[in-house]
């Protein structure tokens, strides 16, 4: 199978780590080798949080510069933050809602003008998604569900060999059951909206 | 029931590294376990935690004051016959060293796995020293694995060598290989577990006065041969690849190895040498794989561990051959590798052609916010900082305060707009170090410690410091919990886990019971009452503590509230 270095990127609490399990546990019950690796610990009280699913026998658990196939960014300057890991290549999924952080609270940095960075990346890579998760979050019925709306708009891509089947039996499987019907209502809604 | 003790023989479960080894241990029938929590090690101590309190566990396991004491627990279990195993971060290691280097001597009589799990680029720690060097400074057999499937084989067959050379055996891990997921078959658990041995007397063995520790230094480096005997035919050691191009790599370096060779399609170029027992290092191994390449590449992170054994054995061989590596220069001793960054080196020895990836032009991207971690919004460690300064401010000596500081999360007091963080070396130093700087200066110290820290080292460096008359104040950030690396019990907590029932032991008895008089108790949300009382301690002229008690945030909503 062709291999697939696919990164997630966000601020912690915007569960990119669920959604990286998500993926790899699907991966794992289609009979794929996969590695995800995750980040733990200080970065996660409110740092950047990345995690990477790779796909195809990969064995390296982390993405260099330029090598990503996929970026799934849970935040539009962390997206910035990421592209030196993206190629021409590369195919973008990111959410434009930005959240401040305190470095630009405190005056010691501007956040970028997302829009302008948004149409230089339309313009420089390969294919480029970007949409409101968090609205389609809470039309699903939970603003924590960011992250699965992002994730069904990675399968949507239809950029990986994952089905969206595969993927709603896993988040019934790995799913607190009262979270269930929100996520894969959000993950539904993101799949719907993978258009670009 | 936990996952990791599911009886599904042949199962595949996407297990992080870490979780690995809690099954592997549980295959192998480990009975007792001990730890203290240090990310990137954290969630095997977590998981075996979570499996003492199942009904009729099968294992013993405690959060143990510190790395020292884990160890001693695990050592004697291993002493009395029974399997056991204890696991820290890297820099906890140097805590446990003292048992580590003496452990050694006397060994074990069941098997005994200690897991370090270093942190090459310091995601979460002070340091990235690379502990390979300590099963070579202990002359203890390591296993280093790079996949959780190797992390939970690595782990069965280390009790079994552990037991069979009477040695514990040393299982190291970095970030990237404890908190990597990847598909691991699980394999039957034991029908019977051994959960109480025997403690067998003999002071010639166990008891090393110099008399004994002599005799029991040689057999310690017969049992290192021993030892190496099983790392020359390891099925852990694993050749691959054909050509006269040498490469030799362990951990994660090794998995970067792998996927360059496989990218640059050049397994008809490459020799390709993996160790996964690298300690003690196989040497008849190596110099027929010398002997059968032109030139060799060690890849591995941090200090040449690998390269200066090989360079050692070719000088020893005379066999006249380049060793790249960090001498090369195509490696440095600093921070995590990158696939990229391997592939490249491989690609330079072995003269093959690579294809960078085409870019955009990033270079008018502006300089990108950073976004460091920061204390919880409602954290009780901000608001103890904001009234400390307040206190000082009020008492004129905000000027001339600097803060010693300790491990946990609120270390992030180091950053804006708190900026109460001026000294830091390992866990405890807070207060050792404020006697220094008592001593040596004529700064208000103020100093903050937090309530698993405190148990952790902080209750001998205090007995020290009031012993000695120094002057400072301490102030004591009791949360509740161990927060920083994922809200494991301490000894002084009141909110427990559910099930959770080991008596409590409140710091300010500790305090007091020192011989300290000068203890203060503050609710660092009370904003006016917890000034007064700072102003207080701060103004007078002896070591004064100050316990700021206002539970975690998160754990508090983790548990529900319920004392």
């Amino acid at each position: 199978m062709e291999t697939k270095k696919i990164l997630f990127t966000g601020v912690g609490g915007q569960g990119t780590l669920l959604a990286s399990r998500l993926l790899g546990e699907a991966a794992l019950s289609s009979g794929m080798d996969v590695r995800v690796s995750e980040v733990h610990g200080m970065a996660q009280r409110g740092g950047v949080v990345e995690s990477t699913v790779m796909l195809g026998g990969l064995k390296s658990p982390i993405i260099s510069k330029g090598q990503a196939d996929i970026l799934v960014s849970f935040e539009p300057l962390e997206t910035l933050r990421a592209l030196d890991r993206c190629s021409k290549e590369t195919v973008i999924v990111t959410n434009v809602n930005p959240i401040v952080p305190i470095t630009v609270k405190l005056g010691q940095f501007e956040y970028p003008d997302v829009d302008k960075w948004l149409k230089f990346m339309k313009d420089s890579y390969k294919r480029v998604c970007a949409l409101d998760a968090d609205s389609l979050a809470k039309e699903a019925g939970t603003a924590k569900a960011v992250n699965v709306v992002l994730l069904g708009v990675l399968i949507g891509l239809n950029e990986v060999p994952i089905s969206k089947e595969l993927i709603i039996e896993t988040i019934k499987a790995q799913v607190k059951p009262k979270f269930v019907e929100p996520n894969i209502k959000a993950f539904e809604l993101g799949y719907e909206n993978a258009t670009c | 029931m936990h996952p990791l003790l599911t009886n599904e023989v042949g199962i595949k479960k996407l297990l992080l590294g870490n979780e690995a080894i809690v099954r592997g241990a549980l295959e192998a029938g480990v009975a007792v376990s001990a730890a203290y929590p240090g990310t990137p090690s954290s969630e095997i101590a977590n998981n075996l935690f979570f499996i003492s309190q199942e009904p009729d566990s099968p294992i013993y396991f405690e959060f143990s004051a510190n790395e020292k004491v884990a160890m001693e627990v695990a050592a004697a279990a291993a002493a009395s016959g029974v399997r056991s195993l204890t696991c820290m971060k890297h820099v906890g290691m140097n805590v446990a060293s003292d048992v580590l280097m003496t452990l050694a001597y006397v060994g074990v009589k069941a098997g005994m796995v200690i897991v370090t799990a270093d942190d090459p680029s310091m995601h979460s720690s002070q340091n990235e020293q690379d502990n390979r060097i300590f099963a070579k400074f202990a002359n203890l057999p390591m296993l280093e694995p790079t996949s959780p499937q190797e992390a939970k084989d690595m782990t069965i067959e280390a009790f079994e060598i552990s037991e069979k050379l009477e040695l514990p055996v040393i299982i190291r891990t970095t970030t990237r290989t404890s908190h990597v997921r990847g598909p691991v078959e699980f394999g039957p658990l034991p029908k019977e577990i051994k959960k109480k041995g025997r403690f067998q007397k003999d002071p010639r063995r166990w008891v090393p006065v110099p008399a004994v520790a002599r005799i029991r230094h040689k057999v310690l480096l017969e049992k290192e041969e021993e030892a190496r005997s099983l790392s020359e035919t390891s099925n852990f050691n694993i050749l691959t690849g054909s050509g006269r191009v040498g490469v030799v790599a362990s951990g994660v370096s090794a998995c970067y190895v792998e996927d360059a060779i496989n990218e640059l399609s050049a397994s008809d170029k490459i020799k390709f040498l993996r160790l996964g027992f690298p300690y003690p290092f196989p040497k008849k191994l190596l110099t027929d794989f010398i002997n059968g390449v032109d030139k060799i590449l060690v890849v591995e992170e941090l200090e040449p561990f690998l390269e200066d054994e090989i360079k050692l054995l070719c000088k020893d061989l005379s066999i006249d051959k380049e060793v790249f590596g960090k001498g090369s220069k195509h490696f440095s001793r600093m921070y995590e590798f990158d696939p990229q960054m391997v592939k490249r080196a491989v690609a330079d020895v072995a003269d093959l052609k690579l294809d960078e990836p085409q870019m955009p032009d990033l270079s008018d991207l502006p300089p990108l916010p950073l976004r460091p971690p920061t204390l919880c919004t409602g954290c009780p460690h901000r608001e103890t900082y904001n009234a400390v300064k307040e206190a000082l401010k009020e008492l004129g000596q905000e000027e001339n305060a600097i803060y010693p500081t300790d491990i946990g999360c609120y270390t992030l007091g180091l950053l804006p707009p708190i900026q109460m963080a001026d000294y830091l070396l390992c866990m405890g130093s807070s207060v050792g170090s404020s006697a220094g700087f008592s001593i040596a200066t004529d700064h208000k110290i103020v100093s903050f410690i937090g309530d698993s820290t405190f148990f952790h080292s902080g209750i001998s460096s205090l007995a020290s410091a009031y012993h000695n008359k120094h002057k400072f104040c301490l102030v004591v950030l009791d949360n509740s919990t161990t927060a920083m690396t994922g809200h494991q019990p301490n000894p002084g907590i009141e909110i427990t886990p559910p099930g959770y029932d080991k008596p409590r032991i409140p710091i300010e008895d500790v305090v007091k019971g020192l011989g300290i008089k000068a203890v203060y108790k503050i609710n660092p949300y009370k904003k006016k009452d917890s000034i007064e009382s700072l102003k207080e301690a701060l103004s007078r002229d002896e070591l004064t503590v100050v316990i700021a008690e206002a539970p975690c945030i998160l754990y508090y909503r983790k548990v529900g509230g319920k004392k």
